[in-house]
This record gives structure tokens, C-alpha cells and sequence, in this order.
């Protein structure tokens, strides 16, 4: 076998996927939320329009969002079936589980496949009517219309709560994975972690409560 | 001050690797607390063999918390309660009057029960030979400053070093993973000049070995170096992932 196809047949090589993945997926979220806060300028949505028809326009952008769906494509097979292939490794359970690991770190297919269902709802709302069905309705009617329905906007922010859960564990848990953590600074990479594990799902939610709350 | 408890055991009971196996509930009077678990364990055998019933088979060898044989999962909790501690130097003090305790097997598909308590780690064994070791002539010993090694390094390896192979990190994983140990094993040896000749293929053939024993992968949940009674931390699971990247595509000349 080739160096590179060995690598990834090993336990070790397929969490080097995992974590790639799920890195390539908190830059994104990032983006994402920049992008978001355009929503909050009272200008009728102008300037969050313009970002998106500029985002569609853009060669690099349309490259960049394939990356995007293949990671967490990715993300998503390989979490399910380490989790599974995880599991038939003890076949005869304990009675007493063991609680000693953090809920985040113990919970993660459980807040990944809350992003799942979330995810799946989020692209059903924006992502097929403006760019596969196409629509009159501009992205900025989208975001109205599904916000300033309470049930959308609640399920909306709890699945952002979720999202928080699974970065808690999962942006030192990738750094360690990739063998970047470090003794002189961990310190500082583990508050890096922690503050953006609360406030990128911080940002989204407050922006859906805020559109709802303008619209309702 | 001698104080005495009365405890309600759940033990693990299977006559053999095929049996199905279940809990036995079995009542201790009078266990002085200052015996240590498996002090606790040998009185209740004793109770067992005088009512002409077999024993509870379990794994010790030093009972001072060095060689690594002893086992069991207290409560879900690989050497029981108390951090740092292996069972052996577990004592009943830790417990209350009236408890129920229930005592498991470390389980793992890769640690396959014996008997009753006792599994089978031979798998650690075969993880080491698959590279746990440096490769030295015999002959007559070096002089000991031959190969220096910096103060820093030699503590960090020997941190690594006091890992004592008892398998409890397997036993506290939810996927059953060895990474914690075989982390300590690579990381000890890697950290000095004396691994160095083998290290990329070091690191690369004791993972091979866990995946081909049936440890699970490592979620980074950290129930490892909680439950270990040697407290080897996860900063040894980032040098492991570090030593594997290096050897897979930094290092250009590696021999395998
Ligand atoms: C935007 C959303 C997401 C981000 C930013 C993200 C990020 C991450 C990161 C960084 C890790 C750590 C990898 C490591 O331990 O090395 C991780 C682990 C994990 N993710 Fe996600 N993830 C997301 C969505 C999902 C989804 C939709 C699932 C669905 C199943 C999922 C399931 C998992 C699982 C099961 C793990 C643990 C893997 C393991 O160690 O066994 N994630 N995630
Ligand atoms: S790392 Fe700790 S728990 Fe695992 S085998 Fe070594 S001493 Fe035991
Ligand atoms: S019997 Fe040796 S460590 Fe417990």
C-alpha cells in the first residue's frame, strides 16, 4: 500500500479525517457568522443580498462551497461509522457506566446528529429554493419569512446550543487529534476553544431572536 | 481508629471465556476499613470457600501499585474511586456502611475474560513486541554518559515511562481504545536518543498492532487519564498523533 493510503486505513488516520474536517468546518462557521451580521444593518437587507449574489458570483467561493459539502459529507460518514465500529468494541456493556469524561467529549454523535437534522432543515429553507428551485423571493425574504416563525427560530437557536456542545469537545479534541496541541501555550488554546464554542453559536442564535423578535 | 462496614457486593461471575457469565449478590459483614479492596475480596472467598462455593477469581501479583496485574471496575470505574490509585492500594475506607458495590471485568472485546474477573491483556504484549522496545547489542555495559540526555527529556520520558500496562485506559474508553497506552509506550521511547533509530517504524507498527487487536480509535475524551492509575496524561495521546504524522510524511527516510 501507498504511504497515504495506508495512513488513512489506520484508527489514527481516520480521525486525522475527523478533525481535518471538522477544522475546515469551524473556519467556515466563522465566515458564515460574518456573513450573518450583515442581517442586523437595517438597511432591508441590501447589503446581506449583495454578499450572497457577490458568495454565488464568485469562482473561488463556488469551489470552496464544493470543499465545503465534501467535508461534511466526510465529517458525517466517518463520525457515524467510528461511533458504530467504536461501539462493537465492547459487545458485553458495563453495568455502571463510567461517567468520568466530560458530557461534550462522551455525546458527540448525539449533538453531531442534532447538526445533521439541522443542517437538513437549514438547507431545505435557503439553500434549495434560492440556488437549486430558484425563486422570486430574495435570500433576505428567506431569512424573514423563516424567522419570523417562532417554531423555525427556536429550533434554530437549540440547534445552535447543540453546535456549542459539539465544539466545546471538538476544537481541542481536533487540535489533539492532529498532534497541535502544545504544553507552552495549551492554556491559551484551550480558552480559544472555550470562547468560540460560546459565542459563534452565541452569534447565530442572537441573530434569529433578533430578526424574530423585529418581525413578530 | 479501626472502623468496621457491612457492604452488599454484585460481582461479575463467569466460569469461563464461553460462559455467558451475570451477577452473584453476595453480603460482607464486618470489613475493617483498613483493608484494602482486594484484602476485602480475599475475606470474601474465604467466606465463600467455608460455605463450599468456588471463589471469585481476580488478578493481582505486588499490591503496592507497580506491577500493573491488578484490575477490576469498581462502581464503573476502572481502580475504583480514587485517583492515582490501582486497586490493590485501594482501601475500604473509601466506602460507606451499607454499599452496594458493584465489581465488573475491565471490558473490551480485545480483553477477552477468563474467568470471572480475570481478562486476557496478552494483547498489550503483542502491541509491545510489535515495537515497544530498542534494539541493543548485549555486551558489557556503556559508559553511563555515553549519550547525553537532556534533564527536561529524560523527565518527560520517564513520565511516560510510569506507565505500568494495567489496561484501565481500555477499560474506561468508550470505544475500548489503547491509545493511552500505547501513547505512554511510544512517547517514552521516542523522547530519547535511544528510540531514535526505530522511531518511525516504532510508532507506525504498535498502531498497526492496536487496530489489528481490536482496540477501538481514540475520541480524545480524556476517561483515560482520569480512571489511570498512574494519571498518564493526554498530552502523551497528542505526541503519539504527532509522532505518527511525523513518521508518515515529515521524516523522508524511514526503514519500513
Ligand atoms: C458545522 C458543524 C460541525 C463542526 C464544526 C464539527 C466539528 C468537529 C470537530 C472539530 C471534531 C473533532 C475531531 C477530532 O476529535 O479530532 C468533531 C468530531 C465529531 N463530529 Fe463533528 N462537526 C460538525 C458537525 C457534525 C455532524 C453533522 C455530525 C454528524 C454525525 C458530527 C459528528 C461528529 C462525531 C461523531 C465526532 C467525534 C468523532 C470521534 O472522535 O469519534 N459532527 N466534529
Ligand atoms: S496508560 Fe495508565 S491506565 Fe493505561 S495501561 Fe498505562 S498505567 Fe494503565
Ligand atoms: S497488584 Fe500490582 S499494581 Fe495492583
Amino acid at each position: 500500500m501507498n504511504t497515504i493510503a495506508r495512513v488513512f486505513s489506520y484508527s489514527v488516520g481516520r480521525k486525522l479525517i475527523m478533525a481535518a474536517t471538522g477544522l475546515f468546518l469551524i473556519i467556515f462557521l466563522v465566515e458564515h457568522l460574518i456573513g450573518n451580521f450583515l442581517l442586523l444593518k437595517g438597511d432591508g437587507g441590501a447589503a446581506f443580498i449583495e454578499y450572497s449574489a457577490s458568495m454565488v458570483h464568485n469562482l473561488l467561493i463556488r469551489i470552496v462551497e464544493i470543499l465545503l459539502f465534501a467535508a461534511i459529507v466526510v465529517h458525517v460518514i466517518d463520525g457515524f461509522a467510528l461511533f458504530l465500529s467504536g461501539r462493537q468494541k465492547r459487545s458485553q456493556r458495563y453495568a455502571v457506566r463510567n461517567k468520568s469524561a466530560s458530557w461534550t467529549s462522551r455525546n458527540m454523535i448525539v449533538t453531531g446528529t442534532v447538526i445533521l437534522i439541522f443542517l437538513v432543515v437549514h438547507f431545505y429553507t435557503f439553500f434549495v429554493p434560492y440556488r437549486v428551485i430558484g425563486t422570486d423571493a430574495t435570500i433576505y425574504d428567506l431569512v424573514i419569512e423563516a424567522f419570523s416563525n417562532p417554531y423555525y427560530t427556536a429550533f434554530y437557536v437549540l440547534a445552535f446550543l447543540f453546535l456549542g456542545l459539539h465544539l466545546k469537545h471538538a476544537f481541542i479534541s481536533s487540535l489533539q487529534t492532529l498532534g497541535l496541541r502544545h504544553l507552552k501555550y495549551d492554556r491559551l488554546l484551550q480558552i480559544i476553544g472555550t470562547l468560540y464554542a460560546v459565542f459563534v453559536p452565541a452569534g447565530y442564535a442572537l441573530i434569529a431572536i433578533y430578526i424574530y423578535l423585529k418581525t413578530a | 481508629m479501626s472502623k468496621t462496614i457491612n457492604l452488599t457486593l454484585k460481582v461479575w461471575r463467569q466460569s469461563g471465556p464461553n460462559d455467558k457469565g451475570g451477577f452473584e449478590t453476595y453480603s460482607l459483614q464486618n470489613v475493617s476499613t483498613r483493608m484494602s479492596f482486594l484484602e476485602m475480596l480475599d475475606v470474601l472467598n474465604q467466606q465463600l470457600i467455608a460455605e463450599g462455593k468456588r471463589p471469585v477469581e481476580f488478578e493481582h501479583d505486588c499490591r503496592e501499585g507497580i506491577c500493573g496485574a491488578c484490575s477490576l471496575v469498581i462502581n464503573g470505574r476502572p481502580h475504583g474511586p480514587n485517583y492515582r490509585t490501582t486497586t490493590c492500594q485501594l482501601h475500604m475506607r473509601h466506602f460507606k456502611d451499607g454499599e452496594t458495590i458493584y465489581i465488573e471485568p475491565f471490558r473490551a472485546d480485545a480483553f477477552p475474560v477468563v474467568k470471572d474477573l480475570i481478562v486476557d491483556r496478552s494483547a498489550f504484549d503483542r502491541i509491545m513486541a510489535a515495537g515497544g522496545y530498542i534494539s541493543v547489542n548485549t555486551g558489557s555495559p556503556q559508559d553511563a554518559n555515553n549519550i547525553p540526555v537532556p534533564k527536561p527529556k529524560a523527565d518527560k520520558a520517564f513520565d511516560a515511562a510510569e506507565c505500568i500496562g494495567c489496561g484501565a485506559c481500555v477499560a474506561a474508553c468508550p470505544n475500548a481504545s489503547a491509545m493511552l497506552f500505547v501513547a505512554a509506550k511510544v512517547s517514552h521511547l521516542s523522547l530519547l536518543p535511544q528510540g531514535e533509530p526505530e522511531r518511525e517504524r516504532r510508532v507506525r507498527r504498535m498502531i498497526e498492532a492496536m487496530d489489528a487487536e481490536g482496540f477501538g480509535h481514540c475520541t480524545n475524551t480524556g476517561a483515560c487519564s482520569i480512571e489511570c492509575p498512574k494519571a498518564i496524561p493526554q498530552e502523551f495521546i497528542n505526541r503519539l498523533n504527532r509522532e505518527f504524522l511525523r513518521a508518515s510524511f515529515i521524516t523522508e527516510i524511514t526503514d519500513d
